[in-house]
């Protein structure tokens, strides 16, 4: 029995982070109706960023907390501009080309991304700091749940809150949703498609940053081809909790647990 | 030309890439000795790099403006070189015979070496142009063209290894079973849209090669089956070099017979429903075209393709194991389509020819290699997503009534 | 007349999730007769095409053809789209849905697609079959673009049709599956009244030939000349059918194109 409980929680700990990882690549299919291919590799993007400050700040003798935050931040604010750049750069000039153009392109842009990381850094796998300390009061329970696996539920309980109140409550948000529906119509009522599009990507990829971080703290350890495999699996389980942008993404309050009860049975 | 505005610009989008590339272009940490090296020259590359770039691709699509408005005042549209070429027959016979004299004399004008490498280019133009039919014509988005490939290296390898069947036996068992896959797999799958099937095509491949990878009663897993025998000629024995030739003309054989077979099924009652349904699958189907069924056959004609390289494939190396048949093959044999131009049978040839052979003569370059293939698909679905040669249509003569009332008019 | 009829709907309904698009419908159409559908804006007149060309799965209801040639009846729900064009219905659409990248032959020929058979083997091999069956394809699909006036632009790409050229050539399309029964949807929007003018001659050639043709249009001029019948929906019901002079002064009619309180003369 403990050792269905302590597969169930780690089942709950991965799947929520894929479930991160996943509600970017819906967000896009939601918006321009477009398998962003390339997501997965934003995601190891963000790994690698927070590896790397946070192995620079390390070693230069920060303390742990602000390492955490730092790392965080950056890997969100590169992961962040990654995914804009992307968006630009690959997908937007065919916005209007054959349906297979910018599906060929996000996969282009993939494999690039995967192969920049590999030259610019190494093909080797990187061991990543471990950045969630074992707390004391979780001693008793550790044996079935860590430190680490509650703060990445609590993490990205929270990031999933955040989300559903942007989605729900905000401006953008709602301009999403109607960018979602129907773009023209979005375009003739005055939402600026363009900005809601660049925004779309810039938070499904801020998502995939901390998945990437909370992964790779999780795994402790790193490699340019992560995103690839990460990727998959979070479009299958996007795929399985359907993909459909409102139901995920609109906040319906059972939407969040739902989805990572997908993923739990998808990847035990 | 470029204007200041311009120059502003692209010097704007080079600081955004400096800004970008920074963690990953500038630091480098060694986690174990615990140093970090700073690589500033780095950011003075991008910034160069990226500054440039951009200037070239304003300035490459403000001609296309102009040229697209010319167009229009003209309304003739322009034909490249290369199609006028191959359109006048008093040009494409003679052309025809000297490439197909250049080919033959291939391996005696050069090394076995070359000829070796040429051989691995015709293997990826039938791949390219099995390929060719589902995604370029039948608008099929197939990522996991691999697989289809690996059964076929696979069942030979097997075939041989159990069975002790030979090469010429296997061959269109090889390709036959791999069809047969594409039929099982197509069945549930093309039913699905077209990024869908993407993903569902691209988790096939993946099955497949970590199938072959953990099965080791079956595929004998990583390491593969070696001792393949390579293709017989009649009994005869031969040499490695002359067994090379013999493998070269082999594909040449075969590719001829592919660009054939082909080019017979593209101008056929099948390759327009190809096409349209490239186009429109829901105009198609109010026409009277099973959907299903049409792009069943597309995918499974891709696929016996595939299968027939794949036993070939394992005759040539003689050696067959999962790490050939990874993803990044399938996306090759993707790019050499898309490069050449989706539908098009001399786009596919100079694709494949150009991305197989092209980093094969780089060598100094071939780390960039998978970097460029990359960037090449997006920028080529960018700047020219029609590919190197655009398909044209052909043109259709009329031999009914009308010119027969002319005649008996005349008389 | 409901025993010589080519297409008898009953009841059909059709439901998305909670919009009923369709309810209750009956129609039919008889041989050679031209039978105008009309209705405001969303009444439901394309979707009741698209349940009958198998786009759609009605809810509820029954589509039953009756082919003039053999007399003998099928009915049409849950039959796939090409199966149905197959028996001889054939379709235009509203927004039109050519093959761009194909010449505008190329698409005609797409048309004969379900009257031909040739396979792989028949393509490869380029039997005399094969050859014979493509040639009569092609001087096919000439004829009818003669007879829409587009043989000029034969070997065009469809994209650089005119607007009416191309709503032309949906028609040629259509009718090269060979179609007894004609499904128009708003052949003559955004053409202009020449091209309108051009297109009653070209109705009335193709229901001469003996083609039965059902028509959504706006155009009220065009269909009050064209029609037998004409029958008329609103909100997925239909609310009266009869002969044009009837529903010239139907007051149904008039209140649901123009409200309560305009007289019979506005209409
Ligand atoms: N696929 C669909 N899903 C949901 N609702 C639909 C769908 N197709 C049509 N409808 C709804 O059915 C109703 C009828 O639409 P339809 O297109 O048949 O109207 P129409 O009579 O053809 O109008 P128009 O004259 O503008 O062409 C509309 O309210 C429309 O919103
Ligand atoms: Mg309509």
């Amino acid at each position: 029995m403990d050792y269905f409980i302590e597969l169930f929680c780690s089942g709950l700990t991965r799947g929520s982070i894929y479930a991160l990882i996943a509600l970017g690549y819906t967000m896009v299919y939601g918006i321009i109706g477009l398998i962003n291919f390339a997501h997965g590799e934003i995601y190891m993007i963000g790994a690698f960023t927070s590896f790397i400050v946070a192995t620079v700040l390390s070693i230069y003798g920060f303390p742990l907390a602000a390492i955490v935050v730092v790392a965080g931040v950056a890997a969100a604010i590169w992961s962040s501009a990654y995914g804009y750049t992307v968006e630009k750069i690959a997908y937007k000039p065919l916005r209007h080309a054959p349906r297979l153009a910018p599906l060929i392109s996000a996969i282009g842009m993939s494999i690039l991304l995967q192969n920049y990381v590999l030259l610019a850094q190494t093909s080797d796998f990187l061991p990543f700091p471990e950045l969630i300390p074992e707390f004391a009061f979780m001693e008793p329970i550790a044996h079935i749940i860590g430190s680490s696996d509650i703060v990445i539920l609590l993490t990205t309980t929270v990031v999933m809150l955040a989300l559903t109140f942007l989605i729900k409550f905000t401006r953008i948000g709602k301009a999403m949703r109607a960018t979602a529906q129907d773009r023209t119509m979005a375009l003739l009522v005055g939402i600026n498609v363009d900005r809601v599009i660049s925004a779309t990507f810039i938070i499904g990829s801020a998502l995939a940053a901390i998945g990437g971080l909370l992964i790779a703290s999780h795994i402790g350890q790193i490699n340019f081809a992560i995103g690839f495999i990460a990727g998959i699996k979070a479009f299958t389980a996007a795929v399985l909790g359907g993909i459909v942008y409102s139901g995920s993404c609109s906040g319906e309050p059972d939407s969040g647990p739902d989805r990572k009860f997908c993923h739990r049975l998808y990847f035990q | 030309m470029i204007t200041v505005k311009e120059v502003k610009r692209s010097l704007l989008v080079s600081l955004w890439f400096v800004f970008l590339t920074f963690p990953l272009m500038v630091i480098k940490v060694n986690p174990y000795e615990r140093t970090v090296s700073w690589r500033w020259s780095n950011m003075v590359y991008v910034a160069i790099g990226t500054f440039v770039i951009s200037l070239l691709a304003k300035a490459w699509f403000v001609r296309k403006e102009r040229r697209m408005a010319r167009q229009q005042d003209s309304c003739h549209a322009r034909i490249p070189i290369i199609q006028r070429i191959l359109q006048r027959p008093g040009y494409r016979y003679p052309l025809a015979a000297f490439l197909l004299g250049a080919v033959l004399a291939f391996p005696h004008l050069f090394s076995t070496y070359q000829a070796n490498i040429m051989t691995t280019a015709l293997m990826y133009i039938v791949l390219g142009l099995g390929l060719n039919i589902v995604v370029g014509v039948a608008g099929l988005l197939d990522l996991g063209y691999v697989a289809f490939y690996a059964v076929g290296a696979y069942s030979y390898a097997l075939l041989n290894l159990h069975f002790g069947l030979g090469f010429w036996t296997v061959l269109p068992v090889g390709g036959l079973l791999a069809a047969l896959f594409g039929v099982l797999l197509g069945f549930p799958v093309l039913r699905l849209r077209g990024d869908y099937l993407a993903i569902v095509t691209l988790g096939f491949g993946e099955i497949i090669r970590l199938i072959l990878e953990n099965w080791n009663a079956f595929s004998k897993g990583p390491s593969g089956i070696s001792n393949i025998p390579r293709p017989g000629f009649f009994g005869l024995e031969m040499s490695l070099d002359q067994a090379m030739i013999y493998m070269y003309y082999l594909m040449i054989g075969l590719l001829l017979v592919t660009i054939f077979v082909v080019n017979r099924l593209q101008d056929s009652r099948l390759g327009r429903a190809w096409l349209a349904l490239r186009e429109d699958e829901i105009a198609c189907q109010a026409m009277g075209i099973d959907k299903t069924r049409t792009k069943l056959i597309a995918f499974s004609l891709g696929a016996f393709w595939a299968g027939l390289i794949g036993v070939i494939f394992a005759a040539k190396t003689t050696f067959v194991n999962p790490a050939s048949f990874t993803f990044m093959e399938s996306a090759i044999i993707l790019s050499i389509v898309v490069l050449g131009g989706m539908g098009s049978i001399v786009g596919v040839i100079l694709g494949a020819l150009i991305l197989v052979l092209l980093p094969e003569y780089l060598r100094a370059l071939s780390e960039y290699r998978m970097l460029a293939f990359g960037a090449i698909l997006v920028a080529m679905m960018i700047f020219k997503p029609e590919g190197l040669i655009a398909n044209v249509r052909r043109i259709y003569c009329y031999q009914g009534r009308k010119s027969n009332t002319a005649l008996k008019n005349d008389e | 007349m409901m025993n010589k009829s080519i297409l008898v709907v009953s009841g059909l309904t059709m439901d998305f999730g909670g919009i009923r698009a369709l309810d209750r419908l009956d129609l039919d159409v008889g041989p050679k007769e031209i039978v105008a559908l009309i209705g405001p804006n969303g009444a439901g007149k394309t979707t009741f095409f698209n349940c009958l060309t198998g786009i759609y799965l009605p809810s509820d209801g029954d589509i039953r053809l009756v082919s003039p040639q053999t007399g003998r009846g099928s009915r049409l729900n849950g039959l796939k789209p090409n199966k149905i064009t197959k028996k001889g219905v054939a379709r235009t659409f509203q927004n039109i849905r050519l093959f761009s990248q194909m010449t505008v032959l190329e698409n005609v020929m797409i048309g004969r697609h379900c009257r031909t058979s040739s396979l792989i083997m028949g393509a490869i091999l380029r039997t005399r079959k094969t050859r014979k069956e493509e040639q009569e394809t092609i001087d096919k699909s000439y004829d009818i673009l003669e007879k829409v006036g587009l043989s000029e632009q034969a070997n065009e790409f469809a994209s650089s049709l005119s607007y009416g050229a191309q709503r032309r050539l949906e028609i040629g399309r259509a009718l090269a599956t060979e179609p007894f029964l004609l499904l128009l949807d708003e052949p003559a929007a955004g053409m202009n009244p020449q091209e309108t003018a051009d297109l009653v001659t070209l109705i009335l050639q193709i229901r001469d030939e003996g083609h039965a043709i059902l028509l959504i249009e706006h155009d009220m001029k065009l269909v009050m000349t064209l029609s037998d019948r004409i029958f008329v929906m609103d909100y997925g019901k239909k609310i009266a059918q009869g002969t044009p002079a009837e529903i010239r002064v139907n007051r149904a009619v008039i209140k649901a194109y123009l409200g309560e309180d305009v007289g019979p003369d506005n209409a």
